[in-house]
């Protein structure tokens, strides 16, 4: 890996666009992609013609009960005689889809990419969950009968015992995202609520509870991506990816120490070396972690280095991650508050850091003044952590 | 604000059904998996009651369960070497749903066990271990984390029973001191 | 900045591999590729690229399975949901972002292991297609090969020499599970699967595992010294499989733009003359006179050349040396990857009794398969 001076073409975001994020869209996978492809292509100014390159993120077929969904999908994002590919890293993929577009601009080899994320989870009946009873190994899991749930339960439980937080610690985070997604007209579980609403929540896989996670959603979100050339052209606020990581843990989940995401913390030195960001927890002035479960936000802040191993807890109960705290954390409402269509997420988080550097984001925009910003995502087996850094 | 245009039409699930054009199918994929070299051993040890990992010959950690190669070293594994089966619980849940989130009537105990191994430091942050179901603990043990570092023992099913699978063992129980 | 592939290695090629599972299988082949290309993959590669897709794994996410059977654990490993040489062409990017040096590919394919396999190829069409009921999912295939022939004014006996020429060559290929001694009489006489396909003429399914490792020019030199090179890559999706009826029936348009875009990057005017032979999509017979047309490899007369002898290993211009797909089996996203590699032993001269004689440039171009309308094509060289 080598810093971004050797990179060829510096590589911008000028355009991002969101549906609306919901329980169950009218709209089929491929009208969703549609619609948050053109409206990034019209925030951008741009018109399909414009794109060279199509980078499409969605996660399981399985959700849809449609094999090789990339290739479903690829009108709706625009994939007419251009090339297109999808890139799948579970829960990953949403934060993967702009790293992918990166190279796609700067190798050179394209100078404008639509990166679109699209997900429909209400297909999946009577409930998504069943979907991920086949993402289990057949031989060592699936004759368990697990739910999904279960091990990021398991991965909470131990990150309590290990950093000693508290349920109440961490519902805290579900509160903060609920409260800020009040303000984001995309949002689908937006709420003012209190860690006492959280606590009293129907107990799922304790100490997870239906409050601790994020709902299931359809939606889709995407970006539009230049090289300098086009973005200097195109807008005078162009938003530049710094920096790419991503990591990949082995899938044996059930052979490390869950209380620290090591696959996160990797992807984050890879971004942040690429971005020239030593030291993230001073440099990096709004973030915006991975949150489909509350603990979740934590333990990503931690393994993005933004706070130090356990101290995560204690800042967010003093108000450093709020909207007017020194570090903002998922000033969008993160997958908690907005919603949670797995790769369409992803690319909400980094359309927020879009929106928030170009302060834009109105009601959402952090008070301080900011300048680099990070979102990451997580996925597979708590396996897989994919970053970008971005700056003004 | 940004973004100032959400498109897009929310429908209520009650709703769904009276909409034209809704297709409803069942995928059907169905597959036969070789478990392959290293399982197919393991699991014809669970069968005669004995849990097998094998021996990085690199870092010489024992591998459960057990793979043809080390993937940190990236190397063939060699010998089969069997654990005692003891170990101590990592971290453990109670959950109260099932496979399709439907409530189970009776909640179920689950843990990671951090099984005894040769070749890993104390308190490593990879270690040998198994995914099983937790017998003999209470609710109360999860919630209080006095479950945590818990030592347990598998509990096995009769010879007879035994398929050559992950529930040859029953669950995992703790050992009585 | 050129970007070389320094090794490939592979474990499988047969019907059925049951002793080993898909990841002892990548294993077994990653192994191979990193002692071919003298690459320690703890430590010297930069990133690795899986290509797979769900339902043909049978597992809902099987990225989580990627990272540990090819040394990818705790580094950068990604999935892309496609065929094997569009992978190859995310890591030319990658390589030319100037960001990567070392970058794996990795596909697999245990079609063995699936035992619906005519209904996961069903989940691939667009739910209201579904509702149609078609019997056989490769339907788009006959209405294709249909139209082609319309258009070219190409014959049943076109399609059936294909079958032929491949089958027979595959016999002297050891990684060819599917070739056979056929005639043209026997291939014309057999009942269409799907008209006017042929059995002869539709491609078996092979398991294999194939992993092929690329660096940049500036640090190839440091692993092996059989580079080929990857002058240019491209791909190209024509229409998303939910609108297939906006294909532009018997012609392949994404391999026209796959190809362009190919050429483009590796200087290629006149393909027929600046390159020595092809490796092109056969897994059905047709494909293989439509695909040399897309690639502009004999202009709107394919057929007249095929029955000229022009695509023999003998030939002016040798077509599928290796025996193509007929013969070798569709390895599922590992397909464009087989014949990838099959063009490379070729210019590095070890491809035993196809081997053809002083070849230095080719040209690997595959499809996706039916429901698809997605295809790569790339260009790659020896010095």
């Amino acid at each position: 890996m080598k810093p971004n001076i050797f990179v060829k073409d510096k590589v911008a975001i000028v355009g991002a666009g969101l549906t609306l994020f919901r329980r169950r869209l009218l709209e089929t996978p491929r009208e969703l992609a549609w619609e948050a492809a053109r409206e990034a292509l019209n925030s951008a100014g741009l018109t399909l013609k414009d794109i060279d390159c199509i980078v499409v993120g969605s996660a399981p077929d399985a959700f849809d009960g449609i094999h090789m969904k990339g290739e479903y999908l690829a009108d709706g994002s625009g994939g007419f005689n251009k090339p297109l590919v999808r890139v799948f890293v579970g829960g990953g993929t949403g934060v993967m889809v702009p790293a992918v577009a990166w190279w796609h601009v700067a190798s050179g080899l394209c100078k404008t990419v639509l990166a679109v994320g699209e997900e429909k989870m209400s297909h999946a009946y009577p409930h998504p969950q069943g979907v991920f009873a086949y993402i289990w190994d057949p031989i060592l899991e699936r004759p368990l009968g697990p739910n999904l749930i279960w091990i990021f339960a398991l991965e909470m439980r131990r990150y309590m015992h290990v950093c000693k937080a508290s349920k109440e610690d961490i519902a805290l985070v579900s509160v903060k995202n609920k409260r800020n997604a009040l303000d984001h007209p995309a949002a689908q579980a937006a709420a003012n609520i209190t860690v006492d609403d959280v606590l009293k929540s129907e107990v799922l896989v304790w100490p997870v509870q239906l409050l601790d996670i994020s709902p299931v959603s359809d939606g889709a979100a995407a970006l539009v991506l230049a090289s300098e050339s086009v973005a200097r052209r195109v807008t005078d606020t162009p938003v530049w990816v710094e920096g790419i990581g991503v990591t990949t843990d082995n899938t044996h989940w059930f052979n490390r120490d869950l209380a620290y995401p090591r696959y996160l913390e990797y992807a984050a030195r890879m971004a942040y070396k690429m971005a020239g960001i030593e030291r993230p927890w001073k440099e990096i002035d709004v973030a915006e972690p991975y949150d489909p479960f509350d603990y979740k936000e934590l333990h990503h802040i931690e393994g993005l280095m933004l706070a130090r191993r356990c101290e995560a807890p204690k800042l967010l109960r003093e108000g450093y991650f709020d909207r007017s705290g020194e570090l903002p954390t998922s000033p969008s409402g993160g997958l908690l508050g907005v919603g949670n269509p797995i790769a369409a997420a992803g690319v909400m988080k980094v359309a927020e850091l879009f929106w928030q550097l170009r302060y834009e984001a109105g009601a959402r925009q952090v008070k301080k003044p900011v300048h680099k910003a990070v979102a990451n995502a997580w996925g597979d087996l708590m396996q897989v952590g994919t970053v970008v850094v971005l700056s003004t | 604000m940004k973004p100032e245009r959400t498109p897009g039409r929310y429908i209520r699930e009650e709703d769904l059904r009276r909409l034209p054009g809704v297709i409803e199918y069942k995928p059907v994929a169905r597959y036969s998996y070789s478990a392959g070299q290293a399982l197919s051993e393991f699991l014809r040890g669970l069968k005669e009651g004995r849990i097998l990992g094998k021996l990085c010959p690199s870092c010489r950690r024992v591998l459960v369960p057990p793979r043809v190669y080390c993937e940190f070293c990236f190397i063939h594994t060699t010998e089969w070497v069997e654990v005692p089966g003891t170990g101590v619980v990592e971290t453990a849940v109670v959950s109260y749903i099932g496979t399709a989130r439907e409530r189970l009537e009776k909640p179920e105990i689950i843990g990671v066990i951090r099984l005894d191994a040769p070749g890993y430091r104390e308190g490593s942050f990879d270690f040998a271990g198994l995914f099983h179901r937790l017998c003999g603990v209470t609710e109360d043990d999860v919630k209080s984390g006095r479950v945590i570092g818990m030592r347990v023992r598998p509990r096995w099913r009769p010879p007879e029973e035994r398929r050559g699978s992950m529930l040859d063992i029953e669950c995992f129980e703790p050992v009585q001191p | 900045m050129r970007v070389a592939v320094v090794g490939v290695g592979w474990y499988g090629f047969k019907p059925v591999v049951p002793e080993l599972s898909f990841r002892e299988m990548m294993f077994e082949a990653a192994v191979r590729a990193y002692e071919d290309a003298g690459v320690d993959p703890r430590r010297d590669v930069d990133a690795f690229i899986s290509c797979q897709e769900d339902f043909w794994e049978g597992v809902a996410i099987s990225n989580e399975f990627a990272p540990e059977p090819i040394g990818g654990a705790l580094r950068p490993t990604i999935t892309i949901t496609g065929d094997g040489l569009q992978c190859v062409g995310q890591a030319y990017m990658m390589v030319r972002s100037g960001a990567f040096k070392v970058v794996v590919v990795e596909a697999h394919a245990k079609p063995s292991s699936i035992v619906t396999l005519q209904e996961v190829y069903e989940l691939s069409l667009d739910p209201f297609i579904r509702t149609l009921k078609i019997p056989n999912p490769l339907f788009q295939a006959g209405l294709d090969a249909v139209a082609y022939m319309r258009r070219s004014g190409a014959s049943r006996e076109h399609l059936a020499m294909v079958a032929v020429k491949n089958k027979t060559r595959g016999l002297l290929n050891p990684r060819a599970s599917y070739s056979a001694k056929v005639t043209l009489d026997e291939v014309l006489n057999s009942k269409p699967v799907v008209y006017p396909l042929t059995r002869y003429e539709i491609a078996g399914f092979t398991d294999v595992a194939i992993n092929v490792v690329l660096a940049s020019e500036d640090v190839a030199r440091r692993f092996g010294d059989k580079h080929v090179w990857i002058d240019g890559v491209w791909w190209a999706t024509e229409v998303g499989t939910g609108v297939i009826e906006w294909h532009e029936w018997g012609r392949m348009p994404s391999m026209k733009t796959a190809a362009l875009g190919a050429y483009k990057l590796a200087g290629i005017e006149d393909p027929l003359r600046q390159t020595d032979f092809a490796e092109v999509e056969d897994r059905f017979s047709y494909m293989e006179l439509l695909a040399l047309e897309e690639l502009g490899l004999g202009g709107d007369g394919v057929h007249r050349l095929l029955e000229q002898g022009y695509y023999n290993p003998g030939g002016g211009y040798p077509v599928n040396p290796s025996g193509g797909s007929l013969s070798i089996g569709v390895t599922l996203e590992a397909t464009g990857l087989s014949r990838l590699l099959e063009a490379i032993l070729q210019l590095r001269g070890e491809a035993g009794g196809v081997q053809l004689k002083d070849v230095r440039r080719a040209i690997v171009a595959s499809w996706r398969g039916p429901p698809t309308y997605t295809s790569a094509v790339a260009v790659v060289s020896k010095d």
